[in-house]
């Protein structure tokens, strides 16, 4: 070290005590830049594959489309071996699961979240809330295999004769012979698969209301209920309906559970709850790996096109409507 | 008006025990005090948050019709005595209050207290405007429809008469069917003073209300805390000094959870009898 | 200011009547009956996790033995027999899946926390992403399927692991940007003021410090994953034979490979009563496997969002 910088940095000479500084590092100059290039691909990566799938579907389903027309939209007979090819019966299923599923787990999930946000005490909410949580993390599976030997002869034997029996039994939409198979019983399963995401979103969002807001509602005199339904509900209505948007695309692309518990092979639209049906995620389950023929194959990869489109378009809509739920709770806080 | 507008907006400090606003037959002696009838009654309050102990006996006497000013230090105390008075803290799972406030003839901590209709008389004001994410209309109409059956027309007209109330109604009539959160932050404040007046209660509470506003909007509430003292009893925590001696006729002063010295606000800021509140006054501590 | 609102109050007073009052005990009721049933519907929630557990349990654990882990898959109808292979199958698969889905997963996250942030790449990427988590599990299949089943004319263990790894590449980005994101700016400033070159901020210190969570991330990633079926049903199929090698046909690449969602499904909607019962065995496996894995990254990690 010259003279010069031992004047111009008399304490490290001093430290030092030493001519020399302590050797730099060489820095390896492009490190930064591949890094980041890195990170960028890895992100890239998810981006390739949505449209490598989006690609593959519809190029492996290009020969049912152009072969099939709009046959699949308009017939309800699903039967490759004869030649016919109608999606309804399938299509009609997984609509009407959905909506069951929906029907029964948002009020479940709004009252779940309103316990756990107001009512209840910090140590038993931890406990409701992690079981809720485990629920969500059950294999679809093993809610094939609880619904078929535990819920069906329960429905079959009890429920679904007892559903007959009321003054609901009159109605069209509950008749037929009770099997305990059925979209009655898919829909009620899936009801409680959903539960848990539909339950922690709307919590979630429940939280963010100020607590301000809440208090003046409380100190006008409103019970905790009055407080929830007129003010917390509105705050928190985008970001419920997002949660219900999610739950609604889960329920769509539900496989394992649905397929043990609907029925199976049925080409006509169920006239009732109680009657078998099926959807399409249980249609590509039963049939996709016994389709030998091309066409067939193209056109069950048809209806996964179908399916995925769906599910993207109710997945987009959840997010918009988060992302207004933490667009407004972030103006207001 | 001892300080001006002007001062306010200006943030003068005073360093000199400020001089108190002459009050229309405003009390000045402990004998005239006590002959006054107590709105609420406070007689040895303690709160606890879970363990730690942040009120120790307190004893008030709210004077009805008219305005308390509680002051101290940040920290004092002040806010979490008067949310006593509504039982506000309940919302909160190891927030507890001992001792006994006397309103209407009765205890109101006492177990079996009608929070609902404790909270309907006694109404609060917070720190923060938080308007509801509803209309104008809609905001002062929630304390209504909470409590009251009414007819549609009853139903206008009663949300009418308390922005009138709150002098606010000149400003909005004309918005009503505008989100609360549209209004600037002293209008949202009025509001708030407009929905709790509509559930007609005796008794208003102020928790800060001017810290969040600007000075014209804060002369503006003053005014208006003036004008409500006739038709309720106001109590108004504050941490500028300034403001409790404008608008109050008696004055709390609070210091680490005690009640230090209470009694008329001129004898408070000329002849404080604590040299704690004398200090406080004299800005040696804040 | 409102000077003509001289003295409001008492001229309203005059005008208005006494309004007539509502009920407080009804409403007193409606707040307890809506109470009683949010408790009603924890209540359910919890009834049915408990029911589930407990039924896995009760026809599960007669099937768990030493030769359960240890033997192949009986004939229809005969005794002994295990699921070994498909045990061992689904590990491989996963691992397989693990290794493209966590890596990138992870810097996909790190692109996402530390360089993306507000930007409308960033943003774009995190919309495919949820869009990508939302996709359902048998079209990941389907995917994998045309990808690697199709053009290669056989399935196998390798086009499972492309399956699970699409869905596992969601759920890791978003778990592990979450956890990142927890990271307070100060560190990551800190890192930078010291004049570190950005990778080594990253990577020693803001990633150093949410090692824990992005562990237990991962292995919750990993472990959701395993006990998925449907990316299975005609990617990795199933197979009665031992995993051999990597290309023959009873390879991870170059043939069916058995694991054990595929085979308890097969297993429980066939009518032979000893594969039923190894079924439901398997079952007890997988879910005690993901629900103690999940209850104890709970403990050892006190964090939740690890299951979207």
């Amino acid at each position: 070290m010259s003279t010069l910088e031992s004047e111009v940095t008399p304490g490290i000479a001093r430290r030092r005590g030493v001519a020399d500084a302590a050797p730099r590092r060489r820095v390896f100059r492009p490190a930064d830049p591949i890094f980041r290039w890195l990170t960028i691909a890895c992100g890239a990566t998810v981006a390739v594959a949505m449209f490598a799938l989006a690609g593959v579907l519809v190029v492996d389903s290009w020969q049912a489309i152009t072969t099939l027309g709009l046959e699949p939209l308009r017939t309800t007979a699903w039967n490759p071996g004869g030649g016919e090819y109608g999606a309804l019966t399938s299509l009609f299923g997984t609509f009407v699961t959905t909506l069951i599923a929906m029907a029964i787990a948002v009020p479940l999930a709004l009252a779940i979240a309103l316990l756990l946000v107001e009512l209840i005490h910090p140590l038993a909410g931890r406990v409701v809330g992690t079981t809720i949580e485990m629920l969500a993390a059950v294999p679809s599976i093993i809610f094939g295999m609880w619904g078929i030997f535990v819920v069906v002869p329960l429905m079959q034997k009890y429920v679904e004769p007892w559903i007959q029996e009321s003054p609901l039994g009159r109605l069209s939409v509950f008749g037929g012979t009770p099997m305990g198979l059925g979209v009655f019983t898919a829909g009620v399963v899936l009801a409680l698969m959903i539960l848990p995401f539909v339950t922690a979103v709307t919590r979630d969002v429940l939280r963010m209301v100020p607590q301000v807001v809440k208090e003046a509602g409380h100190g006008l005199g409103a019970t905790t209920f009055e407080v929830m339904r007129s003010i917390s509900m509105r705050y928190a209505l985008s970001g419920i309906a997002g949660a219900v948007f999610l739950g609604l695309g889960r329920a769509l692309g539900e496989t394992m559970a649905v397929t043990f518990l609907i029925g199976g092979d049925v080409n006509t639209i169920p006239r009732s709850l109680f009657d078998p049906g099926t959807t399409i995620a249980a249609t590509l389950a039963n049939t996709f790996s016994e389709a030998t023929d091309p066409l067939h194959v193209s056109a069950l990869i048809e209806l996964g096109l179908i399916l995925f489109l769906i599910t993207m378009v109710f997945q987009l809509v959840a997010q918009a409507w988060l992302r207004r739920a933490r667009r407004m709770s972030g103006s207001r806080a | 008006m001892a300080l001006t507008m002007t001062d306010v907006a200006e943030g003068r400090p005073t360093i000199a025990p400020p001089r108190v606003a002459e009050v229309a037959g405003g009390q000045r002696t402990s004998e005239e005090f006590d002959e006054l009838p107590s709105k609420l009654s406070v007689r040895g309050l303690d709160f606890f948050y879970g363990e730690e102990r942040a009120l120790c006996g307190n004893s008030l006497e709210i004077k009805e019709h008219r305005v308390t000013a509680v002051i101290g230090p940040s920290g004092c105390g002040k806010s979490t005595h008067i949310r006593c008075y509504n039982r506000i803290y309940e919302l909160y799972r190891d927030h507890k209050a001992g001792g006994e406030i006397w309103f209407g003839g009765r205890n109101i901590l006492e177990p079996g207290t009608d929070l609902l209709e404790l909270r309907r008389r006694i109404g609060m004001i917070f720190q923060k405007p938080s308007p509801f994410p509803m209309t104008v209309f809609d905001n002062i109409a929630y304390g209504l429809r909470l409590h009251f059956k009414l007819s549609k027309g009853e139903l206008a007209d009663r949300v009418e008469d308390a922005l009138r109330r709150a002098a606010l109604w000149d400003e909005v009539k004309h918005k009503l069917k505008e989100p609360g959160l549209a209004l600037s932050g002293g209008q949202q404040q009025r509001l708030s003073i407009a929905r709790a007046i509509a559930a007609e209660p005796e008794v208003i509470l102020m928790d800060e209300p001017c810290s969040a506003i600007d000075p014209v909007a804060t002369a503006k509430i003053e005014e208006l805390i003036e004008q409500l003292k006739s038709q309720y009893t106001i109590v108004i925590v504050t941490h500028n000094m300034q403001q409790a001696a404008r608008v109050s006729e008696y004055t709390a002063f609070f210091y680490e959870g005690y009640v230090v010295e209470f009694g008329p606000t001129t004898q408070i800021f000329e002849n404080p009898r604590e040299k704690q509140t004398e200090d406080y006054i004299t800005g040696r501590f804040s | 200011m409102s000077a003509g609102a001289q003295t409001p109050s008492q001229r309203s007073v005059q005008t208005l009547a006494p309004a007539r009052r509502r009920s407080v005990a009804r409403r007193r009721v409606v707040n307890q009956l809506v109470t009683a049933g949010a408790w009603v519907a924890a209540t359910i929630g919890i009834a049915v996790m408990g029911w589930i557990v407990v039924t896995v349990v009760r026809r599960g654990i007669g099937a768990i033995s030493w030769s359960f882990f240890t033997e192949l898959p009986p004939g229809p109808g005969e005794a002994g027999g295990g699921l070994a292979n498909a045990i061992v199958g689904t590990v491989v698969i996963t691992l397989g899946a693990a290794l493209i889905g966590i890596p990138v997963g992870f810097f996909a996250a790190v692109y996402l926390a530390e360089f993306g942030r507000g930007g409308r790449v960033a943003t774009a990427i995190r919309t495919i992403t949820n869009v990508v988590l939302g996709v359902p599990s048998i079209i990941a299949g389907m995917f994998a399927f045309a990808i690697l089943v199709k053009p290669l004319g056989h399935y196998s263990g390798l086009a499972g692991s492309l399956a699970l790894a699409f869905i596992m590449l969601p759920v890791m980005t978003r778990t592990a940007e979450d956890i990142l994101n927890l990271v307070p700016n100060d560190l990551r400033e800190s890192a930078l003021a010291i004049g570190a070159p950005r990778w080594k901020a990253t990577m020693g210190v803001i990633v150093r410090s949410a090692r824990g969570g992005l562990i237990t991330g991962a292995i919750l990633a990993v472990v959701r994953v395993s006990g998925e079926t449907a990316p299975l049903l005609f990617t990795a199929l199933s197979s009665p034979y031992w995993l051999e090698g990597l290309f023959g046909p009873a390879g991870y690449a170059g043939g069916p490979t058995a694991n054990l969602t595929k085979t308890v499904y097969d297993f429980a909607t066939s009518p032979y009563q000893n594969w039923q019962d190894l079924a439901w065995g398997g079952a007890l496996l997988i879910i005690v496997a993901v629900l103690g894995v999940n209850v104890l990254a709970r403990l050892v990690f006190q964090r939740g969002k690890e299951w979207h």
